[in-house]
């Protein structure tokens, strides 16, 4: 199905714009309305008003300035991830390993922080992103040597990867990173006060957590529709052995588009580790790379629209905090919306497919 | 170049999602089921369960506060647990604790978040668990973990006009927190000395086996203490020698079971039985070393199990429980609690022992050991023997020589550790089998 999304993109831009936007806000809203049907069910059931709960699920991250800020710090790495995603969705590759890129690039991040802790914070904050980027980057690739060099499926690929990303985390906290005098999986140390990111008043938001977030996302966005780079991937990812023959270096560009996906995850994971948690917790992802995979899949190939969505994705998770205190009912109802909203997009997909064929 | 279905991955991803919820689960399931009638409240199965409804249903406990409820201010109370309310045990007694606080304070409301953990709530830290409680209007803010100690800074720095109590810790001693933060711990040493005398009364092997959260000093001096309780009472009611005595310890890396990130508790346990010990001493908020025990037990085998925190945490194993060491935060809370609704706070650290006059008293004492259905009775009048003279003072098991794993001298020979060489215990003692993460 992806690849007539791809392809009406790649050869009818001007004559079908019209149709296509038409076409995108059905997909936008009719997974939307699936989802809340489905979800408004599961509120009925617990006997919870479904008001009540949209009213907190849907503006609640927006009801204090706190919660506002940690909505953006949540969707700053979300949006890094999933804008990395939508370059390998776009080279055909699923890249379900970006969990662990998330981790890796948290454990680099950390290496020069233990190092150097002496050198001028914003010096440190730069080597620490480099350090992070680079170690997201390492971890992608090595899943996409496995696959075009070994022929392993980068899902599995990647999915091994997660683990052994979390294995080496959990290694480093109860091992050598370990608190002095304990060891417990609960965390390194806190780095020290000046070597957090810098943030707005008492909130717990990092300017520059978002711009890092946006400004990449701008740059994926440029490179994936503007570039002569994008075009390719994009026609690897519709059919790599007819781009080869058409001259496109496809295990090149499927390569580059694991690096840059990895690469982005990396900086998110240095995000979790500067401006979130200001540790390394064996969770230092808290899941933003799952997430981000279930808003590629909402957005597919289309970086334009990760902004939005990971925001909206993020108010939903920053909102059901409220939930247990306010109505009694579990924070777990975000997820249940989340999950909804990606299987409503996937079912209503599949039935236009259908359609269309028809 | 094939490209998997999107519907594949979907699936995937769903199945790693759910995956991940039921990986948190665990930990409140082996104690899911606690006696409601202990703490008097009514049963609270879902652990998110609201505050309201049992704020209304405790309420008919309080006497009529007519004349004054509706021109007084409502004092609403906020506590922050690491696992959740219903683990048969660390959280658990907290929980209780604030009900028992909430039912003898006029005025107050008790709120609460629980499950504030990375594995549980992957999303929210600490501080940002706090404000939500602030949000709901709570004044002071309880926080029940080790864990929380920077995060309870950081919110109590954030707001001065809050009151902060955090269960466990010591940034007052080490002069850290600010003057809205207090600390409370209760001297679980003496719990745990019970502990161990009971195990080793008990046991035909001589092999007592501790079932271990995290390494820190709250941990290492509790182990110690569980074997020095364990030793003194082989040498002394069994008349055997020391050495005859194994105590091994096993650290699972957090104070509950997270999958893939902690060892599994179940699987330590088992082992623990399969390596022919007959007691599992639990160090852990939950209750499966009990558990364990009991099913070993069924299946015709010779186990017993010292669970921990908990007043009611034999009765998911009664008949191989020999008793359990609990804290009782009830009454200290509310005297805290009622302070603060005066306008009387102190910031201060607390280390509160037994009351030696009726170490099970509830509204009094704030250590307890509650012997289980397991111990035979003479092992029972010999234990009551063991706490007389804990109580009287006759007997410190904290008295040199004592030494530490590594050979160094803890204590010298003829004198007694101080409070505070006992609360930042560096290394396990002499005799423990187990790491002591230095």
């Amino acid at each position: 199905m992806q690849i007539q999304d791809a392809g009406g993109q790649l050869t009818s831009r001007t004559t079908y714009r019209l149709a296509d936007l038409a076409d995108y806000l059905a997909r936008l809203v009719l997974p939307f309305l699936g989802a809340l049907v489905l979800t408004t069910v599961v509120l009925l059931t617990v006997d919870v008003a479904p008001l009540d709960a949209y009213r907190i699920l849907l503006f609640g991250a927006f009801s204090t300035p706190i919660r506002f800020g940690d909505m953006v710090m949540l969707a700053s790495p979300l949006i890094l991830c999933a804008g990395g995603l939508t370059l390998t969705f776009a080279a055909g590759l699923y890249n379900l390993g970006i969990e662990g890129q998330v981790v890796l690039g948290a454990i680099a991040a950390m290496i020069p922080l233990r190092l150097f802790p002496d050198l001028p914070p914003p010096l440190l904050w730069m080597i620490s992103f480099a350090f992070g980027a680079a170690g997201g980057m390492i971890w992608a690739l090595l899943a996409a040597s496995l696959r075009l060099g070994a022929g392993v499926n980068e899902i599995f690929a990647g999915l091994g990867l997660n683990f052994l990303a979390s294995g080496i985390a959990l290694y480093l906290i109860l091992g050598p990173w370990r608190r002095e005098g304990s060891a417990s999986s609960s965390g390194t140390a806190l780095l020290p006060r000046e070597l957090w990111l810098p943030t707005v008043g008492s909130l717990r938001l990092a300017p520059l957590a978002p711009i890092i977030a946006l400004v990449s996302l701008v740059i994926v966005w440029w490179v994936l529709s503007r570039m002569r780079w994008g075009l390719e991937v994009r026609a690897v990812g519709l059919n790599g052995a007819a781009a080869d023959r058409l001259g496109v270096p496809a295990v090149k560009r499927m390569a580059q588009a694991m690096a840059g996906c990895g690469l982005l995850a990396g900086l998110a994971g240095t995000l979790q580790v500067l401006g979130v948690f200001h540790q390394l917790i064996p969770n230092i992802s808290s899941g933003v790379g799952l997430i981000g995979l279930l808003v590629v899949l909402l957005v597919l190939a289309r970086p334009i629209w990760v902004l939005p969505v990971a925001v909206v994705f993020a108010t939903f998770t920053v909102g059901s905090v409220q939930l247990p205190l306010t109505l009694g009912i579990d924070s777990s109802i975000a997820g249940v919306l989340q999950g909804a909203l990606v299987l409503a997009a996937l079912v209503s997909r599949g039935l236009m497919q259908r359609r269309r064929r028809a | 170049m094939r490209q998997p279905p999107v519907r594949f991955i979907a699936l995937l991803i769903l199945f790693a999602l759910l995956l991940g919820a039921c990986g948190t689960t665990p930990a409140a399931q082996p104690t899911a089921a606690p006696a409601p009638e202990a703490t008097g409240a009514p049963p609270v199965a879902p652990t998110d369960a609201p505050a309201e409804p049992t704020a209304e249903a405790t309420q008919p406990t309080e006497p009529p506060a007519a004349t004054e409820a509706p021109t007084e201010e409502e004092f609403v109370f906020g506590m922050i647990l690491v696992g959740p309310t219903n683990d048969g045990g660390w959280n658990q007694a907290h929980f209780a604790a604030a009900e028992y606080a909430q039912a003898r304070l006029p005025g107050s409301r008790f709120i609460y978040i629980d499950k504030v953990n990375p594995a549980d709530r992957p999303n929210v830290q600490v501080e940002q668990a706090i404000e939500e409680l602030i949000n709901q209007g709570a004044k002071f803010v309880i926080t029940n973990s080790a864990e929380f100690a920077d995060g309870t800074k950081l919110a109590a720095e954030a707001h001065p006009d809050v009151y902060f109590l955090h269960a466990s810790g010591d940034a007052v001693l080490t002069g850290s927190a600010p003057s809205n933060l207090t600390n409370l711990m209760g001297r679980m040493e003496y719990g745990k000395m019970m502990a161990g005398c009971a195990a080793a009364l008990q046991s035909d092997a001589g092999k007592l086996a501790y079932l271990g959260p995290l390494i820190d000093p709250e941990t290492r001096r509790l182990v110690n203490s569980t074997y020095l309780g364990a030793k003194y009472c082989w040498e002394n009611y069994r008349d055997q020698p020391a050495d005859s005595l194994d105590f091994k310890v096993t650290w699972i890396g957090f104070w509950f079971n997270i999958p893939g990130v902690t060892l599994d508790p179940t699987r330590v346990a088992t082992d623990f039985i399969n390596e022919g010990n007959d007691v599992i001493i639990s160090g852990i908020d939950t209750t499966e070393g009990l558990v364990e025990a009991n099913k070993a037990s069924a299946a015709g085998r010779t186990v017993w199990a010292v669970p921990y925190d908990y007043e009611d945490a034999c009765a998911q194993g009664e008949d191989v429980c020999l008793g359990v060491p609990y804290f009782n935060w009830g009454p200290r809370y509310t005297e805290i609690l009622g302070d603060a609704m005066e306008g009387r706070f102190e910031s201060q650290w607390e280390w509160i022992g037994p009351d030696w006059n009726d170490i099970n008293n509830p509204d009094t004492s704030m250590i307890g050991f509650i012997k289980g259905a397991g111990l035979t009775p003479e092992n029972g009048a010999l234990l009551d023997d063991f706490i007389s003279k804990l109580a009287d003072g006759s007997l410190n098991l904290f008295t040199g020589p004592l030494n530490f794993q590594d050979g160094t001298v803890f204590v010298a020979d003829g004198e007694v550790a101080d409070d505070l060489a006992v609360w930042n215990t560096p290394q396990l003692l002499e005799g423990i089998e187990g790491q002591s993460a230095p």
